[in-house]
């Protein structure tokens, strides 16, 4: 059934998927609600590349996306550690009350 | 003897280690039998040197030591040249430096009472004197230009040291010149021993420079700096090229040897210690530029031009350094001012060609001065330091030998015969009467101021009553380290002029007395006489004898001028003084001219300093193009940081933006 | 084997260094001293062994080759000719003095502090042996850290600024000497290995050398410093410390003048000739300027730093005057300047130790108090003034009379800069020494041997070193000739062939 489900879907939900998440990005102030928009643009991505592989009949774009997930992981614990850090000595999760790196 | 020749600059050079590491320890008695003892014993050598040289017929002796500096064709030896005219100068520096070390054994120690107090730097002083000595042979003894101008930094050097030796003195004020009671010449301090070495050092440096760029331009066109070489080459360069030569040469002579218009140091250089003031600015150093025109004689025969030009500075020098000299109070400035009018007779002397003439007068001047420069440290010791001879008087009961002495070396400098100094004197106003009758009439004025200012000297210090009678119950004669070498170098002040006796006039009466100087420098000179007597049209015997007897007439009566002035009747000299008031100023304050160069050479020179230092180096150079640049950075870098808000929503949405701008460039291209 | 030895035993006795205990401070000291030692004594058969040693086809001796980076044809090169013979001599020589002179003065950190003279002892010894451009760049940048470091920390009161002021002078002038570097790598045919570009410099099309000598020549320029871009000399000096300011004036700057010779000169023949006329301009200006500005300083240390761009000038001035006289003579002048100059910085330290002031106005007439430190300062002065006898005379006499015969205005206005040179110099011993005693002074310490053997050996040391070289410089000239020689020649050769 998968096969009648043209190409072009996938990459129109994953953009609407991608967009929704960077918007959430640009407008929402809570540090965890920021690091949950980006995951959402993350896998956005991933399901591009699922799309993809499974267009092209390539296993490639599934070991990016591993990669990708990986990295996601990464990136949530060292987030996560970063905003508990930051939540200790600021006591604050808005991001508009960091702003230490103004040129 | 000959080939040990650097032994005459290597023991100068122990004393001088010996005494400057050791001599504090040692005692002043040790440093006073060493520092002559090594002179002497470079004596010792150089009288042997001498008797080789005149048993070779004055051929030169070359004694290779090592190689200086080798780059490519460039090649400056280590090599001592002895020859006549070397030998001559060696046996002089060594001879009267050996003297005035042991003068000096006893000037640089203070007696009082019982006690002796030798010079808080007993030491440093001998080490200094010693250094001078073999830096003044190495000039004298180098075979090329480089070695000699090695040793023309070095005396300038010594010079700098010894001239400075009382480095705590401050400047010295002097009082005004009174003329009656009413009336008063005011007159600049004396600088600070400090400041005199410094500034005979750099005003030394001036002509140095002269010097320098002359060897520079010998190797340049000739590619060699042997005198040998040189000499041998020099007249395949152009005319031109010739007269550079002899002339940035002779600019280097004009700063050592005191001449116009470098020889402003010289009577500063009286701040230092009077045995110094008698070998360096007197005996020796100040005659390295003779020595240099007569070593260089060969290039200066080939640059008439320039010759005539030395000359008449050389007379001028004489000529100004001579009506300077008439109104000094300063014991020692009168004598420093006759050794500037003394080194012009020499100038004037080699300028017309008469070389064995300047180095005649060079040798006779070297015992005379240095006897008077002592008589006047004599003088100076005993009275503890006052060389003012407005306070002098009557010294010649209380000190009969200094006086005796003193009026013997004052004779010969005055040009009385037959003392060495008019045979000297004579010689070279008949080689110059030959070259130009201006020339003559310059120097027998001269001679004529000569004898009067000496005899001035004389009379005001030594003669009539005590002025200061405290200083006078003071005043005793000095120990025999003193007054030793002043009768030696009286006697040879007196029979000096057996070197160099008339002889064209004793040889037309019958005497067949020949001039020893003359046919002793005849194999170095030999290029000069044959100049000389090629186009020689000889004075004959008459004007010769004329000339003689002029000079003779004119001594005589100056000095019996200065007797009738400052004897007989004391009061012309202040109704003269006071007559010509303004001229008197200008003579008692040397023509103003350090007061000119301060104001026209000095002063700008130090202006253009301040001015680099504060306002290009530091604002123009520095706060403006390094400082002026770094802000423009900054601000660029201000302008751009405003680009960082430090939101990270401005970076993501910058970041967004910039990606939507790339995809869409790629879909829409 | 001995250069790489060189190299190696200052950076090994630093790490070792770190590890020792930091509260035992005469251990450290005497460690660092002696490391410092051995890699002088390393260095001496460098000039003992020069005749005998094994001769590179392209006259290098004691050369190593070692491929690093052989994709890119880096290697590390090493090799001693008559260019940097005696700076390698003088750097592990003064490297001896920097640590001897800090011995009482540097209390804080002194772990941290010898670490980086020693450090940095290896990345200038690094830039003179180094035969491939990768690898000098390397040492050259390394170089830069440690001395900032030295400034910065353990400076004056102006110390960051100097430091900043240091390190960004430099940095601008080695940025576009790294670009020209890689023009340089690829035109010469992907090889970094300086031998061989000089080889092909002939290769690089005339206007290109000039563009890339340029590039070359402002980083050298800086580093001398040649006039106008000589401030950050004054300021890093008065603000280093004693051993930092012997150092700089003493090797630091020289790199600048021995790269000149190395590389811009070499690299570019065909550039010479089109930049001379500014070089040589430029350095008389330094002399006569740098003469000029050293006259009015109140400050004892500026006043010796305006004597560096003077007397570094006359360097300049000799390189580029275009025969083997003027080079030699330039390469004898850096270890002359390195040797008095060194010595001045090391007597004003001793000064400074006891006064803690460098103004003029705080001294005179000490010499009563201080004889034997008195003659030392004399000598230190004369051999800067350049009186026979002393090393300073040799250079400066040669380079003028080599001038002389290409240039003769540049010749003229140079003299002159010796009649300037005294004046300066003199009146600054004059403050110092003569006068009436300023009571300050009063409790000043002679530097006799027995109170103070540690300095008194070190400025015997120097002062031994100025008179053997000011009285046989034919020692130091036998070695530097073939090179200078060498040198002379190609750029001979190059200025025919552009003549055709």
């Amino acid at each position: 059934m998968i096969d009648q489900i043209p190409l072009s879907y996938y990459l129109l939900l994953s953009a609407i998927l991608f967009t929704i998440g960077a918007g959430g990005v640009l407008i929402r102030r809570n540090a965890i609600i920021i690091l949950m928009c980006v995951e959402m643009m993350m896998n956005a991505v991933n399901l591009t590349f699922i799309a993809f592989s499974r267009y092209l009949q390539s296993a490639d774009g599934q070991i990016f996306v591993f990669m990708i997930m990986v990295v996601a992981a990464v990136e949530v614990a060292v987030g996560l550690a970063l905003l508990v850090e930051l939540n200790r000595h600021r006591e604050a999760v808005n991001i508009d009350e960091f702003n230490s790196l103004k040129g | 003897m000959a080939n040990f020749i650097w032994l005459v600059i290597a023991l100068p050079v122990l004393g001088a280690l010996f005494n400057g590491i050791l001599g504090r320890r040692v005692g002043y008695q040790v440093v006073s039998m060493v520092g002559p003892a090594v002179v002497l014993a470079a004596f010792l050598v150089g009288v042997g040197a001498f008797i080789d040289v005149l048993n070779h017929q004055g051929e030169a002796i070359q004694v290779h030591l090592w190689t200086w500096a080798t780059i490519g064709n460039f090649n400056v030896p280590v090599t001592l040249l002895v020859d006549p005219v070397s030998a001559t100068m060696v046996l002089v520096v060594t001879g009267i430096g050996f003297l005035i070390h042991v003068y000096a054994t006893d000037y640089m120690v203070h007696h009082d009472h019982d006690h002796t107090h030798p010079d808080r730097d007993f030491a440093r002083f001998f080490t200094f004197l010693n250094i001078f000595i073999a830096s003044m042979l190495i000039l004298v003894l180098g075979n090329n230009y480089a070695l000699m101008f090695v040793g023309w930094e070095l005396v300038g050097a010594c010079s700098y040291l010894l001239i400075g030796f009382w480095y705590d003195r401050t400047e010295d004020p002097q009082r005004a010149i009174e003329i009656d009671g009413a009336e008063s010449v005011s007159i600049p301090s004396l600088l600070s021993p400090a400041a005199s070495g410094m500034k005979a050092f750099v005003v030394n440096r001036i002509g140095d420079v002269g010097f320098a760029l002359g060897i520079f331009l010998i190797w340049s066109t000739i590619g060699s700096l042997e005198f040998t070489t040189v000499f041998e080459k020099v007249h395949e360069l152009d005319h031109n090229t010739i007269s550079w030569i002899a002339l940035l040469l002779f600019v280097g002579a004009m700063g050592k040897s005191a001449q116009i218009p470098l020889y402003v140091w010289l009577p500063d250089a009286m701040a230092g210690p009077t045995p110094v003031s008698a070998l360096i600015h007197a005996a020796t150093m100040v005659t390295a530029g003779v020595y240099m025109i007569v070593r260089s004689h060969a290039i200066y025969n080939l640059a008439p031009e320039v010759s005539l030009f030395i000359a008449f500075v050389g007379a001028i020098t004489a000529f100004i350094a001579g009506t300077i000299a008439l109104v000094q109070v300063d014991l020692k400035r009168v004598l420093a001012y006759s050794t500037v009018s003394q080194l012009g007779y020499m100038f004037m002397a080699v300028g017309v060609g008469a070389y064995s003439s300047g180095m005649f007068h060079l040798v006779t001047h070297a015992f005379f001065k240095a006897c008077l420069f002592l008589g006047a440290g004599s003088v100076m010791h005993a009275l503890h330091d006052v060389i003012d001879i407005r306070r002098m008087g009557g010294l010649k009961d209380k000190m009969p030998h200094t006086y005796r002495t003193f009026f013997i070396a004052g004779l010969a400098l005055a040009g009385i015969p037959p003392m060495s100094g008019f045979f000297s004197k004579d010689e070279i106003m008949a080689k110059a009467f030959e070259a130009s009758p201006i020339l003559w009439g310059i120097g027998i004025v001269t001679a004529g101021m000569t004898a009067f200012y000496t005899f001035r000297a004389i009379f005001i210090a030594f003669h009539g009553e005590p002025r200061d009678h405290h200083l006078y119950e003071h005043a005793h004669e000095n120990r025999s380290a003193v007054t030793v070498p002043l009768w030696i170098l009286a006697a040879l002040a007196t029979f000096g002029g057996l070197l160099g006796l008339p002889a064209p006039i004793l040889n037309e009466l019958g005497i067949p007395i020949p001039h020893l100087l003359d046919n002793w420098l005849k194999p170095v000179l030999e290029i000069a006489h044959a100049a000389e007597h090629g186009e020689a049209h000889h004075l004959s015997f008459m004007t010769e004898v004329v000339l003689l007897l002029t000079s003779s007439v004119v001594a005589i009566g100056s000095v019996g001028l200065a007797y009738f002035f400052y004897v007989v009747n004391p009061e012309i000299p202040k109704n003269l003084a006071r007559t010509t008031r303004p001229l008197f100023a200008v003579l008692a304050n040397k023509y103003y001219v350090d007061e000119i160069y301060n104001s026209i050479i000095v002063q700008p020179a130090l202006n253009l300093s301040k001015t680099m230092a504060q306002g290009v180096d530091m604002v123009i150079i520095d706060k403006g193009i390094v400082d002026g640049v770094a802000k423009v950075i900054g601000m660029i870098g201000g302008l751009l940081g405003d680009l960082q808000s430090g939101y990270i929503r401005h970076y993501a949405l910058a970041t967004f933006i910039g990606a939507l701008l790339m995809v869409g460039y790629f879909f829409f291209r | 084997m001995i250069i790489s030895a060189l190299l190696a035993v200052p950076l090994i006795g630093a790490i070792i260094l770190m590890f020792l205990p930091r509260e035992n401070k005469e251990l450290l000291k005497m460690f660092a001293v002696g490391v410092a030692t051995l890699n002088f004594i390393i260095s001496l058969p460098l000039y003992f062994m020069y005749d005998s040693a094994a001769v590179s086809p392209d006259g290098y001796r004691f050369a190593a080759q070692i491929a690093w980076i052989p994709s890119l044809s880096i290697s590390y090169h090493v090799g001693v000719d008559g260019l940097n013979l005696f700076l390698i001599l003088l750097t592990t020589f003064l490297t001896v003095i920097c640590i001897l002179s800090s011995w009482t003065a540097i209390e804080e950190q002194l772990t941290e502090y010898l670490a980086i003279m020693l450090f940095l002892e290896t990345a200038v010894i690094g830039v003179f042996v180094s035969l491939d451009l990768f690898l000098f760049y390397l040492f050259w940048e390394a170089s830069l850290i440690p001395m900032a470091i030295l400034i910065g920390r353990w400076g004056g009161k102006n110390r960051i600024y100097a430091a900043t002021k240091f390190i960004l002078y430099t940095m601008v002038g080695s940025a576009p000497m790294l670009v020209a570097m890689l023009a340089v790598y690829v035109w010469g045919g992907h090889t970094a290995d300086l031998p061989t570009l000089v080889a092909n410099a002939n290769v690089i099309p005339p206007d290109t050398q000039k563009w890339l000598f340029f590039a070359f020549a402002l980083a050298f320029a800086v580093k001398v410093p040649l006039f106008p871009l000589h401030t950050w000399l004054p300021s890093a000096h008065v603000e280093a410390p004693t051993a930092g300011s012997i150092i700089l004036a003493g090797v630091l700057l020289k790199m600048g003048t021995y790269s000149l010779m190395r590389y811009a000169m070499p690299l570019f023949p065909m550039a010479i000739a089109t930049w001379t006329p500014l070089l040589v301009s430029l350095s008389v200006i330094g002399i006569l300027y740098g003469a000029l500005v050293a006259l009015v300083q109140d400050d004892v240390k500026k006043l010796v730093a305006y004597s560096s761009v003077a007397h570094m000038g006359f360097i300049v001035l000799g390189m580029f005057s275009g025969g083997q006289i003027g080079m030699s003579a330039a390469v004898v002048q850096m270890v002359n300047h390195g040797l008095s100059t060194g010595m001045l910085f090391f007597l004003i330290g001793v000064l400074y130790e006891q006064r803690h002031t460098r103004e003029f106005s705080e001294y005179g007439g000490i010499w009563v108090k201080v004889p034997v430190f008195g003659v030392f300062l004399i000598l230190a002065t004369f051999s800067s003034v350049g009186l026979p006898g002393l090393n300073g005379f040799v250079g400066e006499f040669l380079v003028l009379l080599s001038t002389f015969s290409v240039n003769r205005t540049a010749a003229i206005f140079a003299t002159f800069g010796i009649v300037l040179g005294a004046w300066y110099l003199l009146t600054a011993v004059r403050k110092v020494l003569f006068g009436p005693l300023n009571t300050a002074n009063e409790n000043l310490i002679d530097m006799t041997f027995q109170n103070k053997p540690r300095e008194f050996c070190i400025s015997v040391a120097i002062i031994a070193l100025c008179f053997l070289i000011g009285l046989f410089p034919n020692l130091l000239f036998d070695k530097i000739n073939p090179a200078t020689a060498q040198l002379a020649t190609l750029i001979h050769a190059t200025t025919l062939i552009a003549g055709q």
